[in-house]
């Protein structure tokens, strides 16, 4: 796992969105392989999303070839209703950019057979060979505490502490509220190539802790990154208030000895090394025997 | 700054839109005047003339824009709608000249009204013999705005003649009339084909200005509305408000002044029950710009922006006739000869915006909505005109921050750029111009 920190929430959107860009570009997609994205929605993703528009307008990136699953969607609100993930993404994302209708999955939560709706939108991630990346935020959608690991696309009931946080959005009302949604389960998500997670906010640091430094554990969702072969997570200072020392130092020192020690040239994008530093980094015989503790 | 922006260089995959295939157009990096304030992160989505819901065309239908439209950060509002215009490019509704002469004209007017901002309007006859209203009101017949034609022709505003002998403006003393047999009065004058208690749904007439102490006015009224005309009113108000008159014409010309004991129909935006909306010639010269604001501060969302334009709008001074009456037009106004009574204006419909603004200090919004939402309210066409809600008319106007007219799009298309004159001075415009015919470029 990558942990890596920034200095607060703009900047972590910046790395984050950065990233991905790199990512899509390295991978070249075509319209035979399009590169699958998995979104979420929310708080945390706004800033990813607005460094996406800003490249799409200085013609950095292209989402012609991108093909995105989002994560969740309310059971019973009608499509085009303000609060609706599908009016989120739209507002957010595919309004600015040149994205294909036919490339945007979410999942339906007004169709006649939920379950069915759940399983063709699991059939449609293998039909694309699977998702590429999948960004998530510290929450893995609606897969609340208690949410099994190994889930997949499945209809949940919200919890009441979620209902009653999201009247917000519903006039304060909470008769208003969704109380079903449909989501990605946590297994559905780590069947991704690879998954990156921003977790960002003094409230969550907590729930960082758990995930990183404890176990495994259905409680702290996020945890199951643990067992991922590729997994990134970009936080910001304050997320990190319950670590241990020892272990900001740590992830922190990594990025130094890359940038600095072996140069950020050499190491891919995934953290794999692409090149060996060259001889001038490597002491030579003589200059080995010159350090001063050799005798 | 003019030139179009067509983004259509492959960045949206494959779109290779047919002759006749409806396009579909995006609107992008424009402000919007939507839900009372201005937005600047939307996008519009127009295709056949309406606007559309931009999800409903990502989610359901799947379609990919034919053609980006960068709006470059412009104002982008309803297209203006004027409910009260006699005349203009030397076209006079109220004057039967020669045959075709109503006939062109509504198509000169229609064409040269897209300079100004205005989309859609009401062409108004000032009061007049019956075998006029007979000869012409067939030939105002509703219809809609296109890039052939110009704007869109909403129906006729028949201002008068029932109106108050003591107070007629400019209007023929010999035209004005009682209406002794109440609303077959009103079916001879304009020839309505209905009977007294019929609704006559084709009807050409959408506004009637009256005056209601006129006797079998206020009776009249009420049959009026059923056969669906809106009823505007001079002189006596509160009686008539309350049978459905729902506008005030021209306020503050034409009618008694007020008075603190006896506020009369100026008074009428001070009541408590709801209150009527009021027309306002915003030039400066019919209405003080205080009196303006007050009337504008007692009644905010009341207020209708109004040209009363006559013939000579467009043209350069000189001397012109009001129906039977000659006038003479000289800087900005017009005066009657015989008497130097105010004879109807040559304001266009941006500067009644630009002069509201500045006269009442109200916000943007508030100055556009007064051109665009309220008419359409008046009118109950705000499904269709006066909002850039999805499922409205297409009828587009692009303004920079200080109001001024950039871009006019019509049911959805722009005329060509050379038929856009400039707007900076009356007087640029030469004798007799015309504008030209747009060659309904898409």
């Amino acid at each position: 796992m990558r942990l890596i920190i920034r200095k607060d929430y703009d900047a972590v959107s910046e790395h984050m969105a950065n990233y991905i860009k790199n990512r899509i570009i390295e991978f070249n997609p075509t319209p035979d392989k399009p590169f699958v994205l998995g979104l979420p929605t929310g708080s945390s993703p706004v800033g990813v999303y607005k460094n996406f528009v800003k490249y799409y307008q200085n013609e950095e990136l292209s989402f012609k070839n991108v093909v995105t699953f989002n994560m969740d969607e309310y059971v019973g609100l009608p499509r085009d209703h303000p609060e609706s993930y599908h009016s989120f993404m739209w507002h957010h994302l595919f309004k600015f950019v040149d994205i294909l209708p036919q490339n945007v999955h979410i999942l339906n939560g007004n169709a006649e057979n939920l379950e069915e709706e759940c399983r063709n939108f699991e059939e449609k991630m293998k039909s694309y060979g699977g998702v590429e990346l999948f960004l998530g935020d510290g929450h893995i959608a609606f897969n609340e505490p208690g949410s099994s690991l190994s889930s997949r696309t499945r209809a949940k009931t919200l919890a009441y502490d979620t209902i009653l946080a999201n009247s917000r959005f519903f006039d304060y009302n909470v008769n208003k509220v969704p109380r079903m949604a449909l989501t990605v389960g946590v297994g559905t998500v780590m069947d991704a190539r690879e998954v990156a997670i921003i977790i960002t906010g003094a409230h969550k640091a907590l729930a960082l802790a758990k995930c990183i430094e404890e176990g495994v554990n259905h409680m702290w969702t996020v945890s199951a990154i643990q067992l991922h072969s590729n997994a990134l997570i970009v936080c910001d200072e304050d997320a990190t208030l319950e670590l241990h020392v020892k272990t900001v130092k740590y992830f922190k020192s990594i990025e130094h000895v890359i940038n600095d020690l072996v140069g950020a040239e050499n190491v891919g994008l995934q953290g794999n090394v692409k090149r060996y530093p060259t001889p001038e980094v490597t002491p030579t015989r003589e200059a080995f025997y010159n350090l001063p503790f050799k005798k | 700054m003019t030139d179009v922006m067509i983004l259509t260089d492959g960045r949206y995959g494959q779109t290779e839109p047919k002759v006749d295939a409806p396009r579909l157009k995006k609107i992008i990096n424009g402000r919007l005047i939507r839900d009372h304030e201005i937005i600047d992160n939307d996008v519009l989505y127009i295709c056949n003339g309406k606007i559309l819901n931009p999800q409903d065309c990502f989610f359901s239908s799947g379609k990919l824009p034919n053609e980006i439209i960068d709006a470059e950060g412009l104002l982008i509002a309803p297209g203006f709608i004027d409910i009260q215009i006699n005349g203009a490019f030397g076209v006079d509704f109220s004057e039967w000249r020669e045959e075709d002469h109503i006939k062109n004209g509504l198509d000169k007017v229609s064409k040269g009204l897209l300079n100004y901002g205005c989309t859609s309007f009401l062409p108004t006859l000032i009061s007049s013999k019956p075998e006029l209203y007979h000869k012409v009101l067939p030939l105002i017949k509703p219809r809609k705005g296109n890039i052939n034609q110009g704007a869109e022709i909403l129906g006729a505003h028949l201002e008068g003649p029932f109106i108050a002998s003591n107070q007629y403006g400019a209007h023929d003393l010999l035209n004005v009339r009682t209406a002794p047999n109440g609303f077959s009065d009103f079916v001879d004058m304009y020839g309505l084909s209905c009977s007294s208690e019929g609704n006559d749904e084709n009807q050409n007439i959408k506004l009637i200005t009256v005056a209601p102490d006129v006797e079998g006015v206020l009776d009249s009224i009420k049959q009026l509305i059923k056969i669906g005309i809106t009823v505007s009113i001079v002189a006596q108000a509160e009686e008539a408000i309350k049978r459905g008159a729902n506008c005030i014409t021209h306020l503050f010309n034409a009618m008694q002044q007020f008075h603190h004991r006896d506020p009369g129909i100026i008074g009428m935006l001070g009541t408590n029950y709801p209150r009527p909306y009021y027309g306002i010639i915003c030039d400066g010269i019919h209405v003080h710009p205080n009196s303006i604001k007050i009337a504008y501060d007692s009644h905010p969302r009341g207020a209708i922006l109004i040209t009363d334009a006559m013939e000579a709008m467009g043209l350069p001074p000189g001397d012109y006739t009001l129906g039977d009456v000659p006038v003479r037009k000289s800087g900005k106004k017009v005066e009657v000869i015989e008497n130097g009574k105010l004879a109807g204006s040559v304001l266009t419909m941006d500067e009644c915006v630009r002069n509201f603004k500045k006269f009442t200090g109200c916000s943007i919004v508030e100055a556009i909505e007064a051109a665009t939402l309220h008419p359409a309210e008046l009118l109950g066409i705000d499904n269709v005109k006066g909002t850039l809600y999805p499922g409205a008319d297409a009828d587009l106007v692009f303004l920079d921050d200080d109001l001024r007219i950039v871009k006019c799009f019509i049911a959805g298309i722009e005329p060509a750029e050379d038929a856009l004159q400039k707007r900076n001075s009356i007087w640029d415009i030469k004798n007799n111009w015309a504008p030209n015919n747009y060659d309904g470029g898409v």
